[in-house]
């Protein structure tokens, strides 16, 4: 299992746009370079993708949070 | 009337600062408020009251209209200032601030209404005889947008009928684009906006945005304090703006400040705002938006008219008229401001946070600096990019541009990336030195 990190720091989202549902849900099998969250920093948004196939675990953040540079944001259990 | 004895400054950053600033010079007190992010800020420390109103996030705090109402509450402060940005052109927030009773440093809600929702703000443009570009009723089917295009002819631009300040236009080509185009137009409309309703205009060639700042009072008046040329944008956003707009014809000048009044005489409209307007090459000049508060580069004009703009802000809002009329108003020399973003231009304009570990500010005649960083403080991400603005006032244009060359020297800023390298280069070009520039320029040097 391996953890996904933000590389920026800035505001957590699991969704697109409030109305939305989440990119991805818990349980959920993402391809290499799909897009699981967003970051918005100074009110640009940063994709944060899969850096591999896998099956997503456990967000450790919750939408709206704030995160730091390098904090875990979800859990990916490889194939 | 007497005037509000306590200001909520219910903003952050270098407008919080300017707008304390006013509120002093006037006599009156100010509260500040502060999200985590900017517990020990300038603003704060310069406020006689400050209050905690929640997380860093916006939404969590600058955008709280309750927590901001709770403020305003328990510090007794009988008006509010909402800066830009933020709750400034929200008309709900207008509205609660009146029944709370408050006085909303800014104009009606109605006023506010009429002109946020852009499709309702054409219209009512062209109701006062404010000339429009081209353009279509707002349109729900493919049919009806293609319909629309072919009469305005290619190139059209898709706006969202609920943006503003640049956001939610797409440019289309052909009626092929429209079709990929208008489906996500309005999608993102929705969701960026809370409404997809969209319509056509058709793209002007190379135009310059050129606005016209206004005050109106209680008592009937409304004058306009000059135009300023804000065509140096970036994805249209501004990042260099100057007064007056160079090369613009006398007779065009006179005619464009007259049409904004019209139309704030229209809407009764009240306090500070500010009528965009997109020129062609021939000078031919069309409403685009009204911003309905006190806008970012609002010191070019002060500096060009001697008006404190936002002191004229605290007194219409006390109900006293406007301190001088049209006629006593005498433009003087130029003005150039800059906005230093915490961006790295050699790096596709990457949002750079972090602490500002150097902070050496220009001075010098006819050079101003509104910030609300000091030295040790940390760019939050959470906020927009802003780190300073640079205005420099000369003479003539050419005295204003050579003292930015010269305070762009003298500005020191280390710890985060920023556009002071790009500014250096831009008040050097001598494209823009020698002349007006379109809204598209910007980019094309950059590419």
């Amino acid at each position: 299992m391996s953890t996904v990190n933000a590389t920026l720091p800035g505001v957590f989202y699991r969704r697109p746009s409030p109305e939305q549902d989440p990119f991805v849900e818990e349980g959920a099998v993402v391809q290499q370079g799909q897009t699981i969250a967003l970051i918005e920093v100074m009110k640009t948004f940063s994709e944060i993708k899969a850096e591999q196939a896998g099956t997503i675990g456990r967000f450790l953040l919750e939408e709206g949070d704030e995160v730091e540079a390098g904090q875990g944001v979800v859990e990916v259990v490889s194939p | 009337m007497t005037g509000p004895g306590r200001v909520l400054v219910a903003n952050r950053g270098e407008i919080a600062v300017r707008i304390i600033r006013a509120c002093h010079a006037a006599g009156v007190e100010a509260v500040a408020v502060y999200s985590d992010a900017d517990k020990n800020s300038r603003w704060v420390q310069l406020a006689e009251h400050a209050v905690h109103i929640g997380a860093s996030p916006a939404s969590k705090s600058y955008l709280d209209v309750d927590a901001l109402l709770e403020a305003a509450s328990s510090t007794h402060a009988d008006a509010v200032h909402p800066g830009y940005g933020f709750l400034s052109e929200n008309s709900r927030f207008a509205r609660a601030v009146q029944d709370a009773g408050l006085v909303l440093i800014g104009p009606p809600a109605s006023a506010i209404e009429l002109m946020g929702d852009k499709a309702t703000a054409r219209a009512t443009a062209q109701a006062a005889g404010v000339p429009v570009v081209p353009g279509s009723a707002p349109v729900t089917d493919l049919a009806a947008a293609q319909a629309a295009a072919d009469e305005l002819g290619y190139p059209v631009l898709v706006k969202a009928a609920a943006g503003g300040g640049g956001r939610g236009i797409r440019p289309v080509s052909s009626a092929a684009e429209l079709a990929d185009v208008l489906p996500a137009a309005q999608a993102e409309a929705r969701s960026a906006f809370g409404d997809g309703t969209s319509y056509l205009e058709r793209a002007l060639p190379r135009p310059r945005h050129i606005e016209v700042q206004l005050l109106a009072d209680d008592h009937g008046n409304v004058v306009h304090l000059f135009e300023r040329d804000c065509s140096v944008q970036r994805r249209r956003q501004k990042l260099l703006e100057e007064a007056p707009a160079p090369g613009l014809h006398e007779e065009t000048r006179q005619r464009i400040g007259e049409a904004a009044v019209r139309l704030a005489r229209h809407v009764g409209y009240r306090n500070a705002g500010t009528v965009e307007f997109l020129v062609d090459e021939d000078q031919c000049f069309y409403f685009m938006e009204m911003n309905t508060r006190i806008q970012v580069e609002h010191p070019v004009s002060e500096a060009i008219s001697g008006v404190d703009l936002v002191a004229e802000q605290l007194r219409i809002a006390a109900g006293k008229p406007i301190s001088f009329t049209q006629d006593e108003l005498v433009r003087t020399g130029a003005a150039i401001e800059l906005r230093i973003n915490a961006e790295d231009p050699d790096n596709g304009f990457a949002p750079s946070p972090g602490e500002v570990t150097a902070f050496d500010l220009p001075g010098g005649p006819g050079v101003r600096v509104d910030t609300g960083l000091a030295r040790g403080d940390r760019i939050s991400p959470f906020y927009d990019s802003m780190i300073a603005k640079l205005i420099c006032w000369g003479a003539d244009r050419d005295q204003a541009y050579s003292r930015a060359e010269q305070a762009l020297r003298e500005f020191r800023i280390e710890g985060v990336a920023n556009t002071i390298p790009l500014h250096s280069r831009l008040v050097g070009n001598d494209k823009l030195r020698s002349g007006p520039v379109h809204t598209t320029w910007l980019e094309e040097q950059l590419e």
